[in-house]
């Protein structure tokens, strides 16, 4: 119950900051509309020329979004040595790890959901759909799972900016395939079993795996 | 856990040695800070005082030694004995986009107060920051957010302060306040180490100096019991903050 209550008021907290200071939504929503319109442009643009790569593109812009996002996560701690408040707290170090991860995952998840429909316009997506949305959800999990233990490690150095995306990208490849394949196949109304019997059950496993692995790692990390 | 059942001594440290890579950080310092007194650590800039409060505080892990606060080992009962501990640091651990009152508010909700609201006023009047209770700490100035800090390490009605500095960035009369409040805490049978480089308030708080050097204490000494007039005058300089 104490991990479940520091977990959700670690999260708000950083809901609350963001309804605040915006900093973080509006500067990543900008980033990726830039991201839309350049590679909109910097195509050679033909009619069905976008469909295979549009999948590849989404998850690229993405995956640059999130990767601000997470940047920004905890800065925001170190910012007054907030960071040492909460680890001076009588709450578990997975429950600050958790707080972290579900305020970036809801973060994204605002950024995603409102790209989608500018990507869908740019570059000729399909209708969207339910499938696209799981798969949307449970590869945003394993970003912000993977991202908040990185971006953790990479705000105690002074070159964060840098670190986080050189440790990020090479870890997650898994998931951004997975991504990448199952939504191709749903935009482009190909064979939708491998979608259910490949692709999402790969994203629940790694999900899975790194929501056990990050937050034992980070509490020996950042063990008093 | 209660006092009685506790520990002779409020904070207990022995053998600590912290190393940063091949720097040796602290070497071997033993620490023991009874109920009701108040401990004073001298030092000069780099003497490892801000890394020992940090271990006190569970917030950095000793290479070797061992932290017991009220009679709780840290490395074993980490999570209970941080419950017993209030800490302020060189900043203010403190959201500048949340007002003083969510910020309190949400040092609460993690410490588990049952209705923190009227404990939330309560600190805020003690630290003179009852009026700005909903302006966003980034409004605030720097001697405010310190009290607010302060406010906050009291907050859960720790047993146990550790400050580091306290005095850093605080008026006279601020600082003759915090003397009080910690009159008051030591005469609770609560006990509080901190560091600081003004010798009139390690004189006119202590009832424990202890003086590090290059990771070594140094001296230790038990100056006379001080007075309430020492305590509320104002003698620090802040600018040696």
């Amino acid at each position: 119950m104490r991990l479940l209550s520091a977990t959700l008021a670690i999260a708000w907290k950083d809901v609350r900051l963001e309804i605040r200071s915006r900093d973080t939504v509006v500067s990543a929503l900008i980033f990726g509309l830039i991201v839309v319109v350049v590679f909109n442009f910097g195509l050679n643009r033909t009619p069905g020329s976008l469909a295979p790569v549009a999948p590849g593109l989404l998850w690229v812009a993405y995956g640059f979004v999130g990767v601000l996002a997470m940047n920004r996560a905890f800065a925001r701690e170190q910012e007054q040595g907030a960071l040492d408040g909460l680890l001076a707290a009588p709450v578990s170090r997975d429950a600050v790890f958790l707080g972290k991860m579900l305020g970036t995952l809801a973060f994204m998840l605002v950024i995603e959901v409102v790209l989608l429909p500018v990507f869908a316009v740019m570059l000729d997506l399909p209708t969207l759909s339910v499938t696209l949305g799981l798969i949307i959800l449970l590869a945003t999990v394993g970003f912000a799972t993977v991202g908040t233990f990185f971006a953790a490690i990479a705000a105690q150095t002074r070159s964060r900016e840098i670190l986080l995306p050189v440790l990020f990208f090479p870890v997650i490849v898994p998931v951004i395939i997975a991504a990448v394949e199952a939504t191709a196949l749903v935009l482009q109304g190909g064979p939708m079993s491998p979608v259910w019997t490949r692709w999402l059950p790969l994203l629940v496993v790694f999900d899975a795996l790194f929501l056990v692995i990050c937050p034992w790692i980070f509490g020996y990390v950042f063990e008093g | 856990m209660s006092r009685a059942s506790a520990d002779s001594s409020a904070i207990s440290a022995v053998g600590l040695r912290k190393d940063y890579g091949d720097r040796t950080v602290l070497r071997g310092i033993d620490v023991s800070v009874p109920w009701g007194e108040t401990a004073v650590l001298f030092g000069p800039n780099g003497a490892g005082k801000t890394t020992l409060l940090r271990i006190l505080a569970g917030l950095s892990r000793a290479d070797a030694g061992e932290v017991h606060i009220a009679g709780l080992q840290m490395r074993r009962s980490g999570g209970r004995a941080r419950t017993l501990v209030g800490f302020v640091g060189h900043q203010t651990l403190l959201y500048s986009d949340l007002t003083c009152r969510e910020n309190l508010a949400f040092y609460a909700r993690l410490y588990g107060l049952d209705r923190p609201a009227g404990r939330i006023g309560d600190v805020l009047d003690q630290m003179n920051l009852a009026d700005r209770a909903d302006r966003r700490v980034r409004t605030l100035s720097h001697g405010m957010q310190k009290r607010l800090s302060v406010a906050r390490a009291i907050l859960h009605e720790p047993t146990v302060l550790l400050l580091d500095e306290p005095e850093s960035g605080l008026d006279t009369d601020s600082v003759a306040s915090l003397g009080r409040l910690l009159d008051d805490w030591s005469a609770s049978g609560n006990s509080a180490l901190l560091t600081t480089h003004s010798a009139e308030i390690g004189q006119a708080w202590a009832d424990q100096i202890l003086t590090l050097d290059r990771g070594r204490l140094a001296e230790k000494a038990n100056p006379p019991r001080r007075d309430a007039a020492a305590l509320a005058a104002p003698c620090p300089d802040p600018a040696r903050g």
